[in-house]
């Protein structure tokens, strides 16, 4: 089976600094992949390398097999397949719940526009917010965003997520609305890239983890094993601090 | 002396000052002068009509159009300056420049009298049209430079979230990023409005046929004709017009400045 997801000898440079110092990275379809590691270890970088949100210095990275490296692919086209969630939500200040839905889906997939709504109804019926269509961002609390924010990505009905930090900018007691939807999600077999710092949630859904350090991967596995058995003396040393 | 006691002291000493200025200026100007000169009763009696239906008629009309004008004149140029194209970001801060760094005065004389004849250009509405469009310009120069810092002023990840949802760089500017910017830019933009109602009497400049004359133009006519001729009343009325108008928008400004810094 094609991998979701692969990463060929990744290198990323923000002028003289190397951020990725040549990543291999696999997701495999229906596989959740969490990204682990300290501020600054090229975490978030990986991810938006991954739809081009940052471009890579070199190498090679496949989406379901095809290169988004090569300045031939539509990566619009390849964008509308891969749901993005970010630390921040990005929702769309000038527009309603529900136009922040439907947007994309009309301007990028064509959809009609009573298709859009009845698709980006059951999102936010999914993730609980059915009531709020005709609200405006600044009036939900950050966690009534981001889950906002993935209805959104999932109104365009991607093949896999990616979350950069879904639940760092949130208070405490908000995160485990977010977590709760993205534990559906990955029930319902959806792939997923998540960078978090949730071990908790990493521990109990995700297939595999990956733990970054300084630009490499510096370890990788069960998520249960390194979690509790890590083999490398930076992993245990970032391990002692979080957990 | 006590502190307050001096402090007491000053405030009289002030007041003092004030009123012995305000009692030189009742006695010691020529009353009657000033009010012949600025306040003549039959211009204010007869002098209305022309000043509004004509004058602050066209004045409005005017500033729409340089307005109007200059924000797709605008749009175009912060675009271009925003271009990854070098030539086209080149070109833009070369007009931005040149026509921001130029009196409006002689942006207009030159599109009035200089253009129309080099460039075999017969503009329209003849040569008070051309002087229009000069107000175009310069008024499309300074709009750009408001509009691009309110784009850049829309958050990064706006367009990020559009662009990883597969809008294409055009649709994100025009759907996302555009009316984000335009929001933040009320504003200024009213205040960019505000300088063209009283740049349009930089047209009176130039001949105009009498129906088509502006605020400033059809009070100056007035200094030389008319019921209050020899007099400045016609400048007076005419002031008094451009502040009822302009008054309430500065306000306005005022006001929705006021409310974005909360909005934050």
């Amino acid at each position: 089976m094609t991998p979701a997801i692969y990463v060929e000898n990744l290198h990323k440079y923000y002028g003289d600094n190397e951020v990725l110092k040549g990543i291999d990275f696999r997701v495999d379809q229906g596989q959740v992949v969490c990204v682990i590691g300290p501020s600054g270890s090229g975490k978030s970088t990986l991810l938006r390398c991954v739809n081009r949100l940052e471009d890579p210095t070199s190498g090679r990275i496949l989406v379901e097999g095809i290169d988004i490296t090569d300045p031939e692919t539509d990566l619009d086209a390849v964008r509308s397949r891969i749901g993005m969630v970010f630390q921040q939500f990005n929702l769309f200040p000038h527009m309603s719940v529900l136009q922040n839905l439907c947007i994309a889906q009309q301007k990028v997939k064509k959809r009609p526009k009573e298709q859009a709504i009845d698709v980006a109804r059951a999102n936010l019926a999914k993730v609980g917010l059915a009531d709020r269509e005709s609200a405006y961002p600044a009036h939900l609390s950050g966690g009534q965003q981001q889950r906002v924010a993935i209805a959104r990505a999932l109104s365009m009905d991607p093949d896999m997520m990616l979350f950069d930090e879904p639940t760092s900018a949130l208070d405490p007691e908000l995160v485990g609305d977010v977590l709760a939807i993205m534990r559906d999600l990955a029930a319902d077999g959806m792939t997923m890239m998540v960078v978090t710092h949730e071990m908790g949630f990493a521990r109990e859904v995700g297939d595999k983890l990956v733990f970054m350090d300084g630009g490499v991967i510096v370890e990788e596995g069960d998520p249960r094993i390194v979690l509790a058995d890590p083999h490398h003396e930076r992993t245990k040393a970032f391990l002692s601090k979080v957990l | 002396m006590k502190r307050s006691t001096k402090r007491q002291l000053r405030h009289t000493g002030l007041y003092v000052v004030l009123i012995a200025a305000l009692l030189a200026l009742l006695f010691g100007l020529d009353w009657k002068a000033v009010q012949e000169t600025f306040f003549n009763s039959d211009g204010f009696k007869h002098n209305w009509h022309d000043l509004i239906l004509t004058g602050a008629k066209n004045t409005a009309i005017y500033t729409v159009i340089a307005f109007v004008g200059g924000l797709a004149l605008a749009i175009v140029l912060a675009l271009m300056k925003l271009s990854e194209v070098g030539p086209y970001r080149w070109l833009a801060t070369a007009y931005i420049e040149f026509f921001r760094g130029l009196p409006a005065l002689i942006t207009i004389l030159m599109m009035g009298f200089g253009v129309p004849i080099a460039f075999h250009w017969h503009p329209p509405g003849g040569t008070a049209g051309a002087g229009l469009i000069g107000l175009v310009l310069v008024a499309g120069a300074y709009m750009a430079e408001t509009l691009r810092a309110g784009i850049q002023a829309v958050p990064k990840g706006q367009a990020e979230a559009s662009r990883s949802l597969g809008m294409s760089p055009a649709k994100t500017m025009g759907w996302i990023v555009l009316p984000q910017a335009f929001r933040i830019i009320i504003p200024p933009l009213t205040n960019e409005f505000v300088l063209l109602i009283k740049d349009t009497s930089l047209l009176s400049i130039i001949g105009a046929t009498v129906g088509s004359r502006e605020l400033t133009n059809v009070a100056r006519d007035m200094l030389t004709s008319g019921p209050s001729a020899g007099t400045s009343t016609s400048l007076v009325m005419a002031g008094l017009l451009y502040l009822v108008i302009t008054l309430p928008l500065t306000q306005l400004v005022a006001w929705l400045e006021r409310r974005q810094r909360r909005a934050r």
